[in-house]
């Protein structure tokens, strides 16, 4: 994966942002966590032991301190830190399958999993797998249909539907 | 021996035609359940509720426990093929089994795990068979302490274990924990970190992060480096069941031990998924070959797959015999029991002898049937690979998030297994280790729970988990697991220190 | 059925039957489900309430009492909130009901969830189920007063109290049972499932529990754990033998040992709040089917249920006067949740 990537394409990311944004998010679950333990309380309680928010309240601060560490071993800059972590069309192609799947999710509250799924992967299989149409017709709808059989026929699994599966009665 | 006679007789119940005809129905729907994340026992014994009431009892258990026998052995194929575990006690076979998959080796993989998953249950089932009231008394011993004992235990044979950053384990580990704190705080009824927001009373459920975590990473990262699923170049050859089995009898050992933890965890209950994180860490840590764990070594899917089966099917004895299901499929038959007018208790072994030892002897048949059966279909699942990536990778999201969907029935969850699944990238990428936050995610709140009522118990007293010697010899073996990673550095430093002296 | 003159009690349960019978013709067209039906179980698997819902489930399918299928879901999240809230989320899809236990009182007072059952439609009171005082058989305390006495005369919080989940029915019951001890608190032990808090008591983790019978025939019946009182007007009426002395009717009311403290904690079935009244009638009617199988009465027996069925009217009523007790009782103890 390291001698090649000049080859690949245009770096976007290099593993020392990366660190630094991973690292910035621990940070910002660590605040949230401990805004809400103080909230609950985080001394010990005579007869009772511990209140509901001191086992958090230290679990994110050593948390938040191993992500200042994480923090400060990544700031400086190294000639590891510096290494592509991502590069232009490897983000494309994750792209090309996570965009769609947000949409997929996105339509599932609207037209019901099933319906959304089968566009989802009909559309992948053409623009991403270049089959022909008709197979990509015949594996999404088969695959809509399957599932539809086994979860709402057969093991009684109710999952979102849209107005297609309540124009058939369910 | 009364018990080997009476086994005998379960024998003559449990072996007739019509009840192996319930096994092969009961093990094919249970790999259907065990493959899907979707799906759990509580649907099997759904469809199947209302064909049991015009069955004997025996038939009907026979059924439903050949259900659990099958969902025990899918959960491992959509691990080792996709990265997907399908059901929670899965996880840890894909530290070794996806390696082995993207290594050309899916069969090998899946017939390790299945023959690991079979002795597993049937050293489980012997000891149902032979100890059962004994069993049944130890378990009693378990409190609070004991309880986090056996927790602390669990996550002490785990930690350490990454090559990674040690700051990154603790990171990453830490998450898991908080994560594990949202919703409701069982012990005094408040809600934690859920700052009014519905969606996250029922806090971040194991199996949407797992599903996001793993399923949708391993897909981000295929996708990243090109198209194509790495286990693809699979050969399918037919000889792989021969191939594995020449390789198992050496690590004879790493079975034992995972049958012992595995057995153990089932009955006290632990639970399958922590007895399989438990046996992959004292098979990493004690095996001659740890240090490959992760690459996509045999052994380290047979250590969790041993320990998981043997803890599944041990968990039917508190079922049994105490009432309390140690398992939640344990707790779908235990519904079907009391449907069908039998008591689970004390009293069951007593009172309905034919059925409790046909229901033994079915644990064997079944094993050995599911075992036949899975085995023949090893081909057929590595076949699965060679469908086109185009085509495996959105029904892979497809079914991902079916799964994340069924956990709560809501799309919130959904959306938290896409975002899971850039952090599982991520992670991936930086090299923050996934176990520790996958089990303290799964045990985080348990031993926070039994560690409170153990300080209510004692008012707020440490010295409670050194008060007997069962919660304080688990507590010590403990610390010494945690220990375990610094004892051998110090070690090594001291014999390295020898050698330099020698050559000096 | 009325024409033909039965017993009483049976009368007032067929006019009640009938009633809701009559009720159902009077709209122009009866109201079936047209999908699957969606029994929400706002607790955990294994518990009293899940028990009782899987039960149910099990009546309707093998007697063929629904042409639509009844799906059970579990929705324990919150202490149950999860599932009450879906229930009012969903406030125009009669095609959901609901089974309670006391935490359709206590959640949103201990929690602070934004529901309240008249967020839902009230369709039928199933029963009451009981709870029982426990303690382990090898225990030297044969009665109530024997406990008590211990408890008074033993250290504040020496006695532990296993009860499931926190600030909930059992810790209720505990707290009403403090009030009688002069002063002596106990500590009170949360688990996650009744079967479990049962299991801890056998092995002598908690000294006593308040488990409802169900959740605990199985030991009492091994000659394990030893009831004390019923926390229930009167003594259960169920006469057989359950154990090979002892029947339900056996065991004394603490009332009558010295104990007065009464609870008892609803099993009912609610639908969505927008549900019409031919579609409640439709839930009554199935429910009373279901009530009249054999196998109800057996699985009322075995877990000593108090056979209580309202429907309607009495049932608001019913629920409006526990609402104010749980909230008195809840203020009184310091569960309210604090914001």
């Amino acid at each position: 994966m390291s001698s090649n990537e000049e080859a690949e394409g245009r770096p976007l990311f290099s593993y020392r942002t990366l660190d630094i944004a991973v690292a910035l998010f621990f940070l910002v679950v660590c605040a949230i966590v401990m805004v809400d333990s103080l909230r609950l309380g985080i001394t010990w309680k005579p007869n009772e032991g511990p209140r509901p928010g001191l086992f958090p309240f230290y679990i994110v601060l050593a948390m938040g301190i191993a992500s200042l560490v994480n923090l400060a071993q990544a700031l400086p800059r190294t000639p590891g830190g510096e290494k592509t972590a991502t590069t232009v069309p490897g983000i494309m192609r994750m792209a090309a399958i996570f965009v769609p799947a947000v949409l997929f999710v996105f339509a599932t509250n609207y037209i019901g999993i099933y319906v959304s799924a089968a566009i989802y992967v009909g559309t992948f299989m053409v623009f991403f797998g270049k089959f022909p149409v008709w197979k990509a017709l015949a594996v999404s709808l088969g695959l809509a249909i399957v599932n539809f059989m086994m979860f709402e026929v057969w093991f009684l699994v109710p999952l979102p539907k849209g107005p297609l599966e309540t124009a058939f009665g369910y | 021996m009364d018990e080997l006679n009476a086994l005998f007789g379960g024998f003559a119940v449990a072996l007739s035609a019509y009840h192996l005809m319930l096994m092969v129905i009961g093990i094919t729907l249970g790999v259907v359940i065990g493959v899907l994340p979707g799906l759990g026992g509580a649907n099997g014994v759904a469809i199947l509720l209302p064909l049991t009431f015009s069955m004997p009892p025996t038939a009907a258990i026979i059924l439903l426990t050949s259900i659990y026998w099958g969902a025990l052995f899918g959960g491992a194929i959509t691990s080792i093929l996709f990265n997907i575990p399908g059901e929670p006690w899965s996880v840890a076979t894909t530290f070794d089994g996806h390696p082995m998959a993207q290594n050309g080796k899916a069969d090998e993989a899946l017939v390790g795990a299945f023959t690991a998953s079979f002795v597993g249950a049937i050293f489980a089932v012997v000891l149902i068979t032979f100890l059962a009231p004994v069993v049944a008394k130890f378990a009693l011993k378990f409190g609070p302490a004991e309880f986090f004992a056996v927790q602390f235990l669990t996550f002490a044979s785990f930690i350490g274990m990454g090559r990674g950053s040690a700051f990154k384990t603790v990171a990453s580990m830490c998450l898991g924990f908080a994560l594990a704190t949202v919703g409701l705080d069982g012990v005094t009824g408040t809600l934690r970190m859920t700052f009014g927001q519905d969606e996250l009373l029922n806090g971040f459920k194991f199996l949407v992060a797992v599903i996001g975590l793993f399923g949708i990473g391993e897909i981000l990262c295929s996708m990243e480096d090109g198209l194509k699923f790495n286990g693809a170049a699979a050969k399918l050859r037919m000889d792989a069941v021969i191939r594995t089995w020449k390789q198992l009898p050496r690590m004879w050992l790493t079975f034992l031990r995972s049958c012992i933890v595995g057995c153990w965890m089932g009955i006290t209950p632990g639970g399958a998924t922590p007895a399989s994180f438990m046996g992959y860490g004292i098979a990493k840590r004690l095996s001659k070959r740890g240090d490959n764990f992760g690459k996509g070594e045999l052994e380290g899917v047979v250590a969790p797959e041993t320990a998981a089966h043997a803890a599944g099917t041990s968990a039917l004895l508190p079922m049994l015999t105490l009432g309390i299901p140690g398992s939640p499929t344990a707790a779908v038959l235990l519904g079907g029991l009391l449907i069908w007018g039998l008591q689970p208790g004390p009293l069951l072994f007593v009172e309905q002898k034919e059925f409790v030892w046909g229901l033994i002897a079915s644990m064997y048949l079944g094993n050995v049937v599911g075992l036949v059966m899975v085995l023949t279909c090893v081909p057929l699942f590595a076949a699965i690979l060679r469908v086109p990536f185009s085509i495996i990778a959105p029904s892979i999201v497809f079914i991902c998030a079916i799964g994340a969907y069924t956990v709560n029935n809501a799309m919130f969850d959904v959306w938290m297994m896409l975002a899971f699944g850039v952090l599982g990238y991520l992670f991936n990428k930086l090299r923050y280790p996934l176990p520790p936050l996958v089990l303290a995610l799964v045990l985080g709140d348990q031993a926070e729970s039994s560690f409170r009522q153990a300080m209510l118990v004692s008012q707020g007293h440490v010295g409670i988990f050194w008060s007997n010697w069962l919660c304080g010899g688990i507590m010590t073996l403990g610390m010494v697991m945690a220990f375990w990673p610094a004892l051998q550095a110090l070690r090594a430093k001291f014999s390295g220190n020898g050698a330099v002296a020698r050559t000096a | 059925m009325i024409r033909r003159g039965v017993s009483k009690p049976k009368t007032i349960a067929a006019a009640l039957a009938a009633s809701a019978c009559l009720a159902a013709p009077a709209w122009a067209q009866k109201w079936e489900p047209t999908k699957p039906v969606t029994l929400v179980i706002p607790a955990g698997t294994g518990g009293g309430a899940d028990q009782m819902a899987r039960f149910i489930q099990g009546v309707v399918q093998k007697h063929n009492l629904m042409k639509q299928p009844l799906i059970v879901i579990n929705k324990a999240g919150g202490a149950g909130a999860e599932g009450f809230l879906e229930m009012k989320s969903s406030a125009n899809d009669p095609h959901k009901i609901t089974i309670t236990l006391s935490n359709l009182f206590t959640t949103p007072l201990g929690t602070g969830s934004p529901f309240n059952w008249k967020d839902m439609k009230p369709v039928a009171m199933l029963a009451l189920d009981q709870f029982i005082l426990w303690t382990n058989s090898e225990k030297p305390y044969k009665t109530t007063k024997d406990y008590v006495d211990a408890v008074k005369a033993g250290e504040d919080r020496s006695f532990k109290m296993g009860g499931t989940g926190s600030k909930q029915e059992d810790q209720i019951v505990t707290a009403a049972i403090e009030e009688q001890t002069g002063g002596k608190k106990f500590t009170y032990v949360p688990y996650a499932g009744g079967g479990q808090v049962a299991v801890q008591l056998v092995g002598n983790h908690v000294d006593s529990t308040v488990n409802n019978p169900i959740e605990a025939v199985g030991q009492w019946r091994a000659g394990q754990l030893r009831p004390l009182c019923i926390f229930d007007a009167k003594r259960s009426t169920y006469t057989n033998k359950v154990t090979e002395k002892e029947a339900w009717s056996d065991i004394p009311t603490c009332k009558e040992t010295g104990l007065p403290v009464e609870y008892q904690m609803l099993r009912g079935i609610f639908t969505t709040k927008n549900a019409k009244p031919e579609q409640v009638a439709f839930y009554v009617d199935l429910l009373q089917k279901v009530m009249a199988t054999p196998d109800w009465k057996e699985f009322m027996e075995k877990g000593a249920f108090n056979q209580t069925f309202m429907t309607g009217p009495e049932f608001e009523k019913w629920l409006t006067s526990a609402e104010a007790l749980h909230a008195d009782l809840m203020k009184k103890n310091g569960f309210l949740a604090t914001q």
